[in-house]
């Protein structure tokens, strides 16, 4: 027989299955690789494809506002996610360690960053460090601070969940037998729960980092002419108009998602392999 | 191999007729060029080690695998590719697959309100169903309101309310205690004749399908053993595989000296005097041969045994194995030949006992309570 | 777990840090807003708590009960879409071949994890009129009436005398398209996860018993995967309803979203106590999502 009949449960075969699949996966990234393709086309007008040319690229490097942009939202990322996941372990230990008076309605607050939407965060943001009159005009980097915080205010709530969620399948005889052979409350800390939790800080910090890469809302509400990062950079381009320096600058940044995103994964892959 | 020999039954055309049945996944032949008839009114077993393809076997009789090559006839009708909800067949899952967003009644009424019945007798006919598996009154539970055995009942009554012209059943007990399981075999079997349906059941389990089937297929790699009554099966298994699957077996290996009328003579390395056995059918002479001696129908004795024409072996008992009404003890005859074991009912208590260890034993058997097989 | 008491001093020294940090960077900040959310302007920026609800009054007036309207349409409708197209992706994957899995999976992933900004820039690009959408079905226009020639009907002009380009950009649609296209990861992940526990025998027992494939997939499937499909909507309804960036970029004048009015309030017409009251609005209605969402889990898990 020329072809293998398809079972009842073979969904994945089925010719109309495969089609959804194959236009969701061409509309979920064609937008994404025309972006890129046409990144590197000689041409403005963008539509016909004239040839390979990397000169959007070396004007986009020549462009400094936007590297200041990009450098800018870089060190945001860096420094909001090295907060963001001491603070959010450190929920994710208090709400799996402790129980308190009112601890539902702890968890609620903890909760809100993230499902509130992003302009009100936004506005809040802007309401407040325009109440406090936080100063402006700051050497670099403290001028970003106030968008650091706001990056830090939505991001730990999220690296507390995934460290939660890590700790969740913490085995607290591990902690005892520590105590047990003599390990004070810190070395038990420090010898046996952070390395435990460490997968899920990783996990927890890559999300960090790339909420506030990606995060344009929020900061837009917080950021001043002279703090502006790359999505702040990219939307006034992007009003203006669509050119293919946009896409060089934006191609960059994709590929550093996604090199980030694969770093992520391996290191995620080999830690489940080393625990099975 | 076409051993439905004892097909020619005056029942009518057999209700399942399987030929060249093949399922292959890429290189890998789960179901090997089967051929399978089962009649009528059968409680037919599927009997063979996880892996062997005997669920995929039943899973293409309902539909929920299709065939790469061969033919499945349902009722005379060619049924080898038609979806599965088009089968008059039903099946009893392993794991029951009792919809737990249902309530029993909904669970066993399923099948009806596809099949558009009246509301009336839908419901008419479910409780009917609960009652015959003794379910009455459960109507209105949720399935995690059910401990496992219930569950069981309520897959039962749930294939049995359509009135298939086949149940299939994968497994059905395993999931059962030891004890629950031993009650729950001679139940299904009065089910199956107070509704008089065909019955093919998927077991790991020999002495489940002993004790219920009236006949059984032995599988082994996809391809089909034997299929005999089970009686048949244990007394005269056609190969080694069959014979060391069902029960326990001793297998001496030898060489065929002479097999003529009936009578078969072996060289058997380890033991002195030929083997000589009776069987209708002959293996060539010269080759390589096994005699199946199941350990209960071997004599253990202290001294030699007087009577003349049994084939005969000395050796020292090496353990003992006490199993409450036999005890099983293993022989060594010759320094590189395997313990025969053979089991003896204690008709005696413990301490006094025939034999133990080191002991010298005289073993014997006659010529026809064993089979020679040459596969 | 431990009580507070027992362990006073690992208590405060984990909790202070997060708590300090979300009362003061978050909480704080809200009650601002919503302070002024009751305030009234004086002057060009200055403002005065006085406790009038004028604000949220005129929240109620039609203009604004419209972009309302729109933005709880726009975010029911790209839910729907999303369920409609991601159930057959997410069955697709739970039952592709196993190691096609996760390349499938993280293939729906990936562009999550691209900047959102640079997707929705990436969508103009395809769907504006000299776009790649367009120029797709220019070809496809091209291609028909060649056809059409070689039937010899080419004279008749059945598709018109020219390719007129469609008007993807700066509507409705677009907004839908990009809020679909933005959203549509948020609803196959948990969709996959529901499937993925789902009991294959369960699906086959309705097959065995009669069932069609849409008869069991709507019987046994779909409500088996209900937790799924409601975490799914909530994830896709509750962004999409707050969306600021999409309707911003790809919408026209007539499609703009709730967040689109908040951030005029508060960078245009410097109108913050409407703006407040506004975002507050916007909270209470994601607030009644979730609470809905708890009132569906509850009610299938009490049955």
């Amino acid at each position: 027989m020329a072809r293998v009949p398809i079972g009842p449960l073979e969904y994945t075969r089925r010719t109309w299955m495969r089609l959804t699949l194959l236009a969701t996966f061409v509309f979920l990234y064609a937008p994404i690789v025309t972006l890129v393709a046409f990144s590197f086309n000689d041409s403005r007008r963008n539509i016909v494809w004239r040839g390979f040319t990397t000169k959007y690229y070396e004007k986009a490097l020549g462009n400094s506002e936007l590297i200041e942009a990009f450098v800018n939202s870089l060190t945001i990322a860096l420094l909001s996610t090295l907060i963001a996941t001491v603070l959010g372990a450190l929920t994710a230990l208090l709400l799996w360690r402790f129980r308190f008076p009112f601890k539902a309605g702890y968890e609620g607050a903890m909760a809100l960053p993230i499902v509130i939407p992003e302009i009100c965060m936004g506005v809040a943001m802007l309401a407040f460090f325009a109440k406090v009159g936080w100063p402006s005009g700051l050497p670099w980097p403290f001028s970003l601070s106030a968008i650091i915080i706001a990056h830090v205010s939505f991001s730990f709530p999220f690296v507390a969940v995934v460290v939660r969620a890590r700790l969740a399948g913490f085995n607290q005889e591990l902690a005892e037998a520590a105590q047990d052979l003599g390990a004070s409350e810190w070395r038990v800390f420090w010898d046996v729960m952070v390395p435990f939790m460490r997968p899920g800080l990783v996990a927890g910090a890559l999300l960090a980092f790339t909420l506030s890469l990606d995060d344009f809302v929020i900061t837009f509400f917080t950021s001043g002419p002279d703090t502006v990062t790359f999505p702040v950079k990219v939307y006034s381009m992007v009003r203006f108009s669509v050119t293919p320096e946009v896409n060089a600058a934006s191609t960059v940044l994709i590929v550093l998602t996604v090199l980030l995103t694969s770093a992520a994964l391996w290191l995620q892959f080999r830690q489940e392999k080393k625990e099975s | 191999m076409n051993t439905s020999g004892d097909a020619a039954t005056t029942r009518g055309a057999p209700i399942i007729e399987i030929s060249g049945l093949c399922k292959r996944f890429g290189d890998f032949a789960a179901v090997d060029k089967v051929d399978l008839t089962v009649e009528r009114g059968e409680f037919f077993a599927l009997l063979g080690p996880s892996g062997c393809g005997k669920t995929t076997l039943l899973r293409m009789l309902a539909g929920l695998d299709l065939p790469t090559e061969g033919t499945i006839r349902i009722d005379g009708q060619d049924m080898s590719l038609v979806p599965a909800n088009r089968r008059p067949v039903n099946m009893v899952f392993q794991s029951y697959a009792v919809f737990p967003h249902m309530t029993v009644l909904d669970n066993v009424g399923y099948g009806l309100r596809i099949d558009g019945v009246a509301k009336d007798e839908i419901r008419r006919r479910a409780e009917e169903a609960l009652d015959l598996v003794k379910l009455g009154g459960f109507g209105n539970r949720r399935p995690d309101q059910l401990s496992g055995g219930q569950r069981q009942r309520v897959a039962l009554a749930r294939a049995l309310v359509k009135r298939p012209k086949v149940l299939l059943l994968d497994e059905p007990l395993s999931a059962l205690d030891a004890k629950l399981r031993e009650a729950m075999r001679l139940e299904m079997v009065n089910l199956q004749e107070t509704v008089g349906i065909t019955f093919i059941i998927v077991t790991h389990d020999q002495s489940e399908a002993l004790s219920m089937a009236t006949r059984i297929a032995v599988m082994d790699a996809g391809v089909v053993q034997q299929i005999a009554p089970p009686a048949e099966l244990y007394e005269f298994p056609a190969s080694r595989f069959v014979a060391d699957f069902i029960g326990s077996v001793n297998m001496i290996e030898g060489r065929v000296e002479a097999a003529a009328n009936g009578r078969i003579r072996l060289a058997c390395p380890g033991i002195a005097a030929p083997v000589e056995m009776e069987q209708d059918r002959l293996p060539a002479v010269g080759s390589t041969a096994w005699v199946a001696l199941r350990p209960e129908k071997i004599d253990i004795t202290k001294e030699v045994p007087p009577e003349p024409g049994l084939n005969r072996v000395s050796g020292v008992v090496e353990e003992i194995t006490y199993l409450g009404e036999t005890s099983v003890y293993h022989v060594r005859v010759a320094p590189d030949l395997p313990l025969i074991k053979v089991s003896s009912a204690n008709l005696d208590r413990v301490t006094r006992r025939a034999f133990t260890w080191e002991d010298p034993v005289h073993l014997s058997w006659t010529s026809s309570c064993g089979v020679v097989l040459d596969r | 777990m431990e009580d507070w008491r027992r362990g006073r001093s690992a208590f405060w020294l984990i909790g202070l840090g997060p708590t300090f940090w979300l009362l003061l960077f978050f909480l704080v900040p809200l009650a601002i807003v919503w302070l002024y959310s009751f305030a009234e302007l004086r002057g060009l920026v200055d403002m005065e708590v006085t406790g009038t609800l004028d604000n949220y009054a005129r929240a109620l007036d039609p203009l604004y009960l419209e972009v309302f309207g729109k933005s709880l349409a726009f975010a029911g409708i790209t839910t729907a879409i999303s369920l409609v197209v991601g159930f057959p992706v997410a069955l697709a994957i739970v039952f592709a071949p196993p190691r096609w899995r996760p390349v499938l999976l993280l293939l729906v992933i990936l562009p999550f994890w691209t900047n959102l900004l640079i997707r929705t820039y990436a969508l103009i690009a395809v769907l504006r009129v000299r776009g790649f959408a367009n120029f797709t079905l220019e070809w496809i226009w091209e291609q028909s009436n060649t056809l059409l020639s070689l039937l010899g009907l080419g004279s008749y002009q059945l598709l018109g005398e020219r390719f007129e380009p469609l008007e993807l950009l700066y509507n409705n649609t677009a907004v839908v398209i990009g809020l679909v296209y933005v959203h549509l990861p948020f609803m196959v992940l948990p969709l996959y996860a529901a499937l993925e526990k789902l009991d294959r025998s369960l699906i086959e027992a309705a097959l065995d018993l009669g069932a069609s494939q849409w008869r069991a997939f709507m019987t046994v499937v779909v409500p088996l995967s209900m937790p799924g499909i409601i975490s799914g909507a909530i994830l896709v309804f509750i962004p999409a309803l707050g969306s600021f960036l999409t309707p911003d970029l790809l919408g026209g004048t007539d499609s703009q979203m709730i967040a689109n009015v908040i951030e005029r309030q508060f960078k245009s017409a410097n109108d913050w106590p409407f703006g407040a009251a506004l975002s507050f609005l916007l909270m209470y209605l994601t607030f009644a999502a979730l609470a809905l969402r708890a009132v569906l889990a509850r009610g299938r898990g009490g049955i």
